[in-house]
């Protein structure tokens, strides 16, 4: 049975207090841009975008980041990415992104992600932004703002299910039966 | 997820997997509009452009289409190559392949060459147009282009004019475009339609005039100046008289209709510049859905397992 | 040497014999046949009076369960000898033959160079008598180099030893020219044999014409390629009351033809091969390169005909068209691979499936495939050959119709590899090949 490590209520309070820190951190919003990857970054980066603008009554532009063309496994993965769209609205160039995922583990995603935005211009900083990190690093890459730190084995995985995906919100633990 | 490791045909691919290509293909295309027009995806890999034909321009599209990949690409043309010297066709490609190509493109006058290759062959054999048989990345490509301008391929009234029983092209459009749910019509001269090919499920028109009532898009293909005088036609004064498109000929597709051509074309002789420069004319943006339609059929091509 | 063939189901339509019995060979010729219908025979008395079976010299072949055909003959074969070794030999090809049931070949002229004057045939027939499996009877040429210009020596040829003139491969276009062959042949009583097909119409052609032609991408050759010849060639017979032989004939539109000249009397016989009722275009399918042969393999409705054909009598002849080749030639682009089928050792198998059928019955087959080809080459003369009459060539062809076989493209006897039955499974194939007295067994 998988087990739930975070509910509805959980995450609103996690990533409500993410887009405080998102302010925080960088002095308000200016030149700021948050950029989901796809698939469960993007909804992620559009609840903490609704986030700061409930507090800072700014619109702050979302964009979207498909890392197909940057992965570095399409070796080894059992089948090809589905490819999805890129949309960054904002010009990245000289902008403060904040990238948005759901679940920080290797880095390679994150990798491959910050691959893909520098290849559309020259940003000012990049940040990140995960709503879990379960930790396993296999490259030297570091959160910003975190919604929960969750301790994991590698022969779990972490599932991010939301309301955007027709699901009801929660992260849940999995044993993993076969390779992910 | 592609089934096979080549693409030698649209008569081999289940309607899923051209929607898959479509839908990949429109992920590529976000790329080649972009500064940076190249993504690291196949980067190490090999692509082999082995031409038998001459082409200019399927040959640059493939190879642009790998570079854009950052996939390594060599052309391979006969004239500079020992196939002129009487090597054989499998000892030829064997040979390609030991040069350490992951994807051999072919293009040959004779039908069911890629077929033969890939039997033979580990890497992946994409077919660049063999013979009268298929030339499978023109019609994903024009299927491409039609979605993208008409939202929708299924219920469309689709003319494809000229040439048929020497067009690879108008065979791979009417495998693809009856998949993805149109209907077709094909248009011209009786000596160069087979008369089976309504076996396909097309309806076949020998008045140009009828044949474009109502149409949604009108495919032109090219006329090739060696059938005249064959016994096809007797000449290409009176094929333009008959089947040419012009302005008035076109009045009578939809008001919307647009016009494809898969190049080069014959101005004066299947198509008139008014038509071929004009508003409702697409020929332009065929060419740039090329790249993006075939860099999508090497990124899907490359995940399949062997 | 004797040998004794015993027990055995006997066919041979030259004598309406249908039975159990025995067969006497004595060197190398048939000396008895009884079967349980016939009257005890006399018996050879030799080392003390024995009779069958006291005989040192004797060789018994029991024959229990199997039938005992009269050897079969093949009339249109390719032997490739001379000039294409590297496709096939005399001795391979015999080899084959021996191997398929077949005690007899008829050679077709195309070698290289061809033949078409009567040294040709001496080194053929030399050639044959020194490494031969079994006997080996050339086909000249109708035309000197096959070029269709002007007609070849046949009468020097006859003489050497062909037993009949064909341009197969190269039918012979200029319409007065086939009708003084057919005139002139007359003069020797060999018949012309005519590869069917209007070359101008089939030009660049590979395979059928028709949906699955337009799909493949491959040009289509109609129908109509090898009527339009059938009705020329027909009517030549008709005109000048030569006599006619059309070979592989592979369309619905030919086998009406020639029922229709029969009808009428014209001097024509018809052969048809294996491939033709065994299998469809369809073949071609994934551009089977072992499928593509000429003419091509036809319609359903085409095969439908054929075996009509065969069952009413139209089609007298089931011949192999035995068309080895190198494999480097058919791995080629289905447009320059040559064209044929290896088929001398699948041709009585495919065709014993007609028996399975109910379409002939064994000794039908066995008219198709010795007695008839016998006939047209008048082969019941000299020899003879195809019957089991006293007196004949001892060519005598053994079969299980029990035991099945799977075909194995790349371990058939012949050089040539290239038959599209790769995998079949077969009944009927032969388990003994007697040639002129000489055994050849099978486990």
């Amino acid at each position: 049975m998988p087990k739930e490590l975070m509910n509805k209520q959980d995450i609103d309070r996690a990533l409500m207090r993410m887009a405080h820190e998102i302010i925080e951190k960088n002095r308000g919003t200016e030149e700021l841009c948050l950029v989901g990857i796809q698939r469960g970054g993007v909804h992620l980066a559009k609840r903490l975008a609704s986030n700061i603008k409930e507090i800072e009554k700014k619109e702050i532009p979302v964009g979207s980041l498909d890392i197909a063309f940057y992965r570095d496994d399409l070796n080894i993965r059992k089948e090809q990415p589905v490819v999805r769209k890129t949309e960054v609205f904002c010009e990245v160039t000289d902008l403060k992104i904040v990238l948005v995922d759901d679940v920080l583990f290797t880095g390679r995603s994150i990798r491959a992600a910050m691959d893909a935005l520098i290849d559309l211009g020259r940003p000012a900083s990049i940040q990140l932004a995960v709503l879990v990190d379960r930790g396993h690093r296999e490259l030297p890459i570091k959160a910003d703002y975190v919604g929960k730190n969750i301790p994991t084995a590698l022969s779990e995985t972490v599932e991010v299910q939301l309301e955007e995906e027709g699901f009801e919100d929660r992260v849940i633990l999995k044993k993993l039966s076969s390779e992910e | 997820m592609l089934k096979k490791k080549d693409l030698l045909g649209i008569k081999e691919l289940s309607l899923e997997e051209i929607n898959l290509i479509l839908d990949t293909a429109a992920g590529f295309k976000d790329v080649l509009g972009r500064d940076i027009k190249k993504v690291p995806t196949l980067r190490g890999k090999t692509a082999i452009n082995l031409f038998f034909e001459p082409s200019t321009r399927t040959r640059t599209s493939f190879e642009l289409a790998a570079k854009r990949l950052s996939t390594d690409v060599i052309n391979f043309s006969v004239p500079m190559s020992s196939v002129v010297k009487g090597e054989s066709l499998i000892d030829t490609a064997l040979t390609v392949q030991a040069l350490g190509a992951d994807f051999i493109i072919i293009r040959h006058p004779s039908s069911g060459v890629p077929h033969l290759l890939a039997k033979k062959l580990r890497a992946s054999v994409i077919n660049a147009g063999d013979g009268t048989n298929e030339h499978p990345t023109q019609a994903l490509l024009d299927a491409f282009t039609i979605r993208e301008k008409k939202g929708r391929i299924e219920g469309l009234e689709i003319a494809i004019v000229g040439d048929i029983t020497h067009s690879r092209v108008a065979k791979s459009n009417i495998y693809s475009l009856t998949k993805l749910g149109s209907k077709v019509r094909l248009i011209g001269p009786p000596t160069l339609i087979p008369k089976e090919i309504e076996g396909t499920g097309v309806t076949v028109f020998h008045n140009m005039e009828e044949g474009l009532k109502g149409v949604d898009v009108v495919m032109m293909l090219r006329i090739q100046m060696e059938r005249q005088g064959k016994g096809f036609f007797p000449s290409t004064e009176e094929y333009f008289k008959n089947w040419g498109l012009t302005p008035e000929r076109f009045s009578l597709a939809k008001e919307d209709a647009i016009v494809m051509h898969p190049g080069p074309m014959n101005r004066g002789i299947e198509i008139t510049s008014e038509i071929a420069d004009g508003p409702r004319s697409v020929i332009l943006e065929q060419v740039t859905n090329g790249l993006a339609v075939r860099m999508a059929v090497m990124y899907l091509l490359a995940g399949v397992r062997r | 040497m004797i040998i004794l063939v015993k027990n055995g189901h006997i066919i041979d339509p030259s004598q309406g014999i249908d039975g159990v019995g025995d067969i006497l060979i004595e060197d190398g010729k048939i000396k008895e046949v009884r079967t349980q219908n016939t009257p005890t025979p006399t018996l050879p008395h030799r080392g003390g009076g024995q009779g069958w079976g006291g005989d040192s010299e004797l060789r018994t072949i029991d024959a229990k369960g199997l039938y005992v055909l009269p050897g079969l003959i093949d009339m249109h074969t390719h032997l490739r000898e001379p000039g294409f070794e590297y496709k096939e030999t005399i001795n391979t090809g015999t080899t084959a033959a021996v191997r398929g049931g077949f005690t007899t070949v008829c050679c077709m002229p195309n070698t290289y160079p061809v033949n078409d004057n009567a040294s040709v045939t001496e080194f053929i027939i030399r050639k044959a008598a020194q490494e031969g499996l079994c006997t080996v009877l050339p086909i000249g040429v109708i035309t000197k180099g096959q070029k269709g210009e002007e007609l070849a020596e046949m009468g020097a040829m006859r003489d050497e030893g062909c037993v009949a003139f064909s341009d197969d491969g190269y039918p012979v276009t200029n319409s007065l020219l086939m009708r003084r062959a057919l005139e002139y042949s007359k003069a020797f009583s060999v018949p012309i044999i005519s590869h069917c097909e209007d070359l101008t119409l089939s030009e660049g052609g590979v395979m059928n014409e028709g949906l699955l032609s337009v799909t493949l991408g491959l040009k289509g050759i109609p129908a109509e390629a090898e009527m339009i010849m059938v009705y020329r060639d027909i009517s030549l017979a008709e005109l000048t009351g030569g006599r006619l032989h059309i070979a592989h004939v592979s369309t619905e539109g030919s086998v009406r033809l020639i029922r229709d000249a029969k009808k009428r009397g014209v001097d024509v016989t018809a052969e048809t091969c294996p491939h033709y009722f065994s299998i469809t275009e369809d073949a071609v399918t994934g551009y089977n390169t072992n499928a593509k042969v000429n003419p091509p393999l036809g319609a359903k409705r085409d095969v439908e005909a054929i075996k009509e054909g065969l069952r009413d009598g139209t089609i007298d002849v089931i011949a192999t068209d035995h068309a080895p080749h190198h494999i480097d030639e058919k791995l080629q682009e289905f447009d320059k691979a040559p064209s044929g089928i290896s088929g001398l050792e699948t041709a009585l198998g495919l065709s014993m499936k007609l028996v399975d059928e109910g379409i002939l019955t064994i000794s039908q087959l066995v008219e198709k495939m010795a007695l008839n080809p016998a006939r047209i080459l008048n082969l019941l003369v000299t020899g003879p050959k195809g019957t089991l009459k006293p007196g004949a060539d001892a060519d005598i062809t053994i079969i299980d119709m029990k035991k099945e076989v799977k075909i194995e493209a790349a371990k058939l006897t012949s050089k040539g590899k290239n038959t599209p039955f790769d995998g079949w499974v077969l009944k009927g194939m032969p388990v003994v090949t007697i040639s002129k007295g000489r055994i050849y067994e099978w486990q």
